[in-house]
């Protein structure tokens, strides 16, 4: 049996081994994507990210658990980052998920960031491919929100919940990292710690001007995930969102943009691939390079005839 | 100290000295020499090194404050220290007889080791339990194991420690229900039950209830103690296991006087007065490899401790302010490779810790990297105890050590570190929330790998380990087999007693705890209650999980 | 890209001594490994249960209480009913020789006593675990 048999069949080791090779970008991604291709577009992606240490995961442990306990069938993709020294990664969500363990409406699957060029956007977009296609009814993305390509996994979420907590320094990080931008539902955790009244005023007043321009209320609520006071109020939030996209139409609108920034990067994925191939293998590069030495040539001008040569 | 004269010609000699050395070829083995936590050493020490000491404010005489040379007059002149070897494995039938051998051959304290789901507060009937049940201690499981466990062992002439935390209030109440059934009135007991639940959420991970009701019930058992039990150290507070985590010598000194501070203000806070409680806490340290930084550790660790006690927290009583201490040998720092050589390394760590002012020590056994230690390996274990005590002549005067220029530098280095680490843990918040917040728990990770890094590029020799490595090595030491046949045993026993026993007495006590553990009520009476009805410990934690909840695991990295 | 090893590590049973298993954690993502830290107090269930969902290529487990012999046999047969045989299963911890034996005639891999180079533990996976995986086509 294949591994897309054994797939469709249900079987989990076979989902493992699918989120796997699109991961690992392989050389199966694309067939991989074309089989499931029409059996996606079902579940509710749910993105969550907020600085480290904010208790995202302890949030996810809470909240999955309540989806399961309603019998919906829970993915959860978490995000660690992988050491730029060693390319290795510590990936210890699970420790605070520890209460999904054996829960078999729950599917947890830990993932590295793999470095800037290791295509974590587009990965993590096709692994949730991979778990609509399997029968999910919720896809939880978990990403700590500290740069550019883990924003770009939380905005493949329909609802996008930025986590703080009211340690100091939170709400400086969550404005200079363009949380603030991307939330739809933002959570104060830890709220019994000092300085989570505060916080949450703070949360408020910076919302105010995206809640006057648009029609969506942008909820601030306080959370102590450990206890799971305000988890409930969370789901709430979460569910009411997603019956603010269902009017109207803006989850067709959101995800046609969320797809054209997936076609834009597997483009520029592309592009940079064979840019580095020739770079390597391709004679003529040398010779051009040989030109622009002996200034026969500006290196704009040899970029020009490269490009026009991809173009004929 | 010293007279201005005395030191510019010491001044003078030096240079000339290191002068001189400089001209010598070949001079060091290596470029830098560092104690065993990193601490650089120099290539010489002498009054220059401790130039501002003051002999009255910093060491003083035996017995007196600040204690740096012992917390007696006499030291070991008057007593020896207690020869406590740590044990317990299988039924509690088979640790009774342990504990007749060790008394046999010359022990002079006991010392008890739970298994796992006994240190957990789970019954061995426990689905958590399975495979567990006897192996690294004894089972326990009821007030009727407590007196199998000292069945012709008179709980009013020995003194037991026992190494228990989570469940630590439910021991003691089965240990005066125990001495009650000898006749043996709860006054008289005299011992120690370890209770420090603080290291267990930095180092040992073995706790049950989150910190703050686990610290309601300890200040329960120090009041209870304080009016009832005049002659039991309720506590111990422990550095062994930070040490043993990884943590260098200062943060097991820094870490774990830290808890000590953390208790007493518990104390405080609960309304007991200082003097009152705190003569009874005592504390249990590591002693590792490093023969001069460990001993540094006890003298530093007395000195801090009476100083603290009697400038920030007021007590007046002199017995407030000594740090009386508990040691054991390092059990990370045996090998499973040559396995004898252990015996050198705990004699080594041994000695230390009597130089170092201990009152009890257990010394590890050879075999302890293979299993739990078999009868010969303990016999070795205690006759190192008396060699040191009888042979060496290192007994005959208080700290022999005292005024060695490089002993008394490390130990005031040793003192300034730990404050350090203080201030630091002021800075965060204290200690609970340091616990919160991983703060301990990522300094010993850290410790750990870079110790361990330093033996992989061989920085640091462990011999057997990484130089003088014997190929194809044979075992040649009888392990101890603990037979699956004691957990059937200790299943059946307990399913049993639930049946055998008074089921509405058990029911009532339980309620009665409850509402005192949901209240202010003093827990304590209550549970031993429930012991004398022979609810299991299982059923007892329960209830009390029930009212306070449970810890999880904190993120750390 | 290529495939990184990724190792799924615990502390099985109630013993709470992580150290060792910290320290082999960090060394292995030193080596460029990605490790599935799992904590303290699994079960053989919930062990096998994340091994699958994270498509481990090796499980290491730290044992120094004593219940080896319960606890990683239950884990290599929970790996075999769930078809997850490819998965290596290690360890290490306070194991008898005699025991280690017998383990490894139950299936499974190298089991490192205290006092163990962590480069001799990544050594021993970057040659065990390749070729360990008979994977079916992806089509």
């Amino acid at each position: 049996m294949s591994l897309l048999e054994k797939f469709f069949a249900g079987d989990v080791q076979a989902l493992s081994s699918l989120i796997t090779e699109v991961e690992s970008r392989s050389d199966g991604c694309q067939a991989i994507v074309a089989a499931i291709y029409p059996r996606t577009g079902r579940a509710c992606k749910l993105g969550i990210t907020g600085p480290p240490g904010a208790g995202k995961s302890s949030l996810v442990d809470r909240f999955a658990g309540e989806l399961a306990a309603e019998s919906r069938r829970v993915g959860i993709i978490a995000v660690d980052p992988t050491s730029p020294f060693s390319g290795g990664a510590f990936l210890g969500d699970r420790v605070r998920m520890r209460s999904l363990a054996g829960n078999e409406n729950v599917y947890i699957r830990s993932m590295a960031s793999r470095g800037a060029q290791g295509g974590l956007s587009v990965a993590t977009f096709d692994a949730c491919l991979v778990l609509d296609a399997f029968g999910k009814d919720w896809i939880i993305m978990e990403t700590v929100g500290v740069g550019q390509i883990e924003l770009d996994v939380a905005q493949h979420a329909d609802t996008v919940v930025v986590a703080l907590s009211p340690e100091s320094g939170d709400s400086i990080q969550a404005s200079k990292a363009g949380l603030m931008e991307i939330g739809d539902v933002f959570v104060v955790n830890k709220a019994d710690r000092e300085g989570a009244t505060n916080l949450v005023t703070q949360l408020n007043m910076t919302l105010e001007v995206r809640r006057k321009n648009e029609p969506w209320s942008y909820p601030v609520l306080a959370t102590v995930a450990t206890t799971g006071q305000g988890v409930a109020e969370l789901g709430q939030a979460v569910r009411r969102h997603r019956e603010f996209l269902g009017r109207h139409d803006r989850l067709a609108v959101r995800r046609k943009t969320q797809l054209k920034s997936q076609l834009r990067k597997i483009l520029e994925d592309r592009i940079r691939a064979t840019v580095s191939r020739r770079f390597h293998s391709d004679p003529d590069w040398d010779k051009l390079a040989d030109r622009v030495y002996l200034k026969q040539e500006t290196p704009y001008g040899a970029a020009d005839r490269i490009l026009a040569a991809w173009r004929s | 100290m010293y007279s201005e004269e005395f030191q510019a010609k010491l001044k003078q000699q030096r240079k000339q000295w290191e002068d001189a050395l400089t001209r010598e070829p070949g001079r060091c083995r290596r470029d830098a020499f560092t104690t065993l936590s990193g601490a650089p050493i120099q290539g010489l020490y002498t009054p220059a090194e401790i130039e501002g000491a003051d002999y009255f404010r910093d060491l003083g005489l035996p017995g007196e404050y600040p204690y740096t040379r012992g917390i007696r007059r006499t030291m070991y002149r008057g007593r020896l220290w207690t020869m406590r070897q740590f044990s317990g494995f299988g039924a509690p039938r088979q640790t009774n007889e342990r504990y007749r051998f060790l008394l046999r051959h010359g022990q002079t304290g006991l010392s008890v080791a739970f298994d796992l789901p006994t240190l957990m507060g789970r019954d061995s009937d426990d689905p958590l339990s399975e495979g567990e049940v006897g192996k690294c201690g004894v089972a326990v499981d009821s007030l009727r194991d407590m007196e199998i466990l000292f069945d012709g062992i008179d709980l009013g002439k020995i003194t037991t420690s026992m190494t228990m935390n989570g469940p630590a209030p439910i021991f003691l109440a089965m240990y005066v229900a125990a001495g009650e059934k000898q006749g043996v009135p709860a006054a008289q007991l005299a011992g120690t039950c370890q209770t420090d639940i603080l290291k267990e959420y930095i180092a040992q991970k073995e706790w049950i209830f989150p910190p703050a009701p686990s610290m309601r019930l300890i200040v329960d058992m120090m009041a209870f103690c304080t009016r009832r039990m005049p002659k039991y150290n309720y506590i111990s507070i422990s550095g062994y296991h930070i040490r043993e985590a990884g943590a260098t010598a200062v943060q097991e000194l820094a870490f774990t006087l830290a808890d000590g501070f953390a208790y007493v203000e518990a104390g405080i806070r609960g309304g007991l007065p200082v003097d009152e409680f705190a003569p009874r806490l005592s504390f249990f340290f590591n002693s590792h490899l490093d023969f001069f930084e460990e001993i540094a550790k006890f003298r530093a660790a007395r000195r801090i401790w009476a100083r603290r006690m009697r400038e920030k927290y007021q007590a007046r009583k002199p017995e407030s302010w000594l740090l009386r201490f508990h040691t054991q040998t390092a059990g990370c720092s045996l090998t499973a490779q040559q396995p004898e050589n252990n015996i050198a390394r705990t004699a080594f760590q041994g000695l230390a810790a009597v130089l170092g002012g201990t009152q009890s020590l257990h010394t590890n056994s050879m075999d302890e990297t293979w299993a739990l230690p078999g009868e010969k390996a303990v016999k070795i274990a205690l006759r190192t105890q008396q060699i040191i005590a009888h042979e060496t002549g290192v007994t005959h005067t208080p700290d022999p050590l005292g005024g060695s220029y490089f002993v008394e530098a490390l130990t005031n280095r040793m003192e300034a570190e730990a404050e350090k680490y203080f201030a630091e843990i002021e800075r965060r918040g204290g200690v609970l929330k340091c616990i919160e917040d991983g703060f301990f728990q990522k300094e010993i990770a850290r410790s750990a790998f870079e110790y361990q890094q330093a033996l992989e590029r061989k920085e640091r020799i462990h011999v057997g380990v990484n130089e003088f490595v014997e190929e194809e090595e044979t075992l040649d030491i009888p392990l101890l087999k603990i037979d699956e046949s004691v957990a059937r045993e200790q299943v059946d026993g307990v399913r049993k007693l639930r049946q055998s026993r008074d089921g509405a007495k058990v029911k009532g006590a339980l309620e009665a705890l409850r509402r005192a553990a949901a209240g202010t009520e003093n827990t304590l009476p209550r549970l031993i209650d429930c012991v004398k009805a022979y609810a299991t410990e299982g059923e007892i934690v329960n209830v009390l999980k029930e009212v306070y909840g449970e810890y999880r695991e904190p993120a750390w990295f | 890209m290529e495939r990184k090893i990724r190792v799924v590590l615990a502390k099985p049973g109630l013993d709470g001594h992580d150290r060792g298993l910290k320290v082999v954690a960090t060394a292995m993502r030193d080596a460029g490994f990605e490790v599935i830290y799992l904590g303290l107090r699994q079960t053989p269930a919930m062990i096998a249960e994340a091994a699958i969902q994270e498509d481990a290529d090796a499980i290491g487990l730290s044992i120094l209480s004593g219940a080896h012999m319960t606890l990683f046999p239950r884990t290599r047969q929970l790996l075999a009913e769930k078809g997850a045989e490819h998965i290596l299963l290690f360890g290490g911890g306070i194991i008898p020789k005699e025991d280690m034996g017998d383990l490894a005639k139950a299936g499974v891999g190298r089991l490192f006593g205290p006092g163990t180079p962590t480069a001799e533990i990544i050594a021993y996976l970057k040659q065990a675990v390749p070729g360990r995986r008979k994977e079916a086509p992806v089509v």
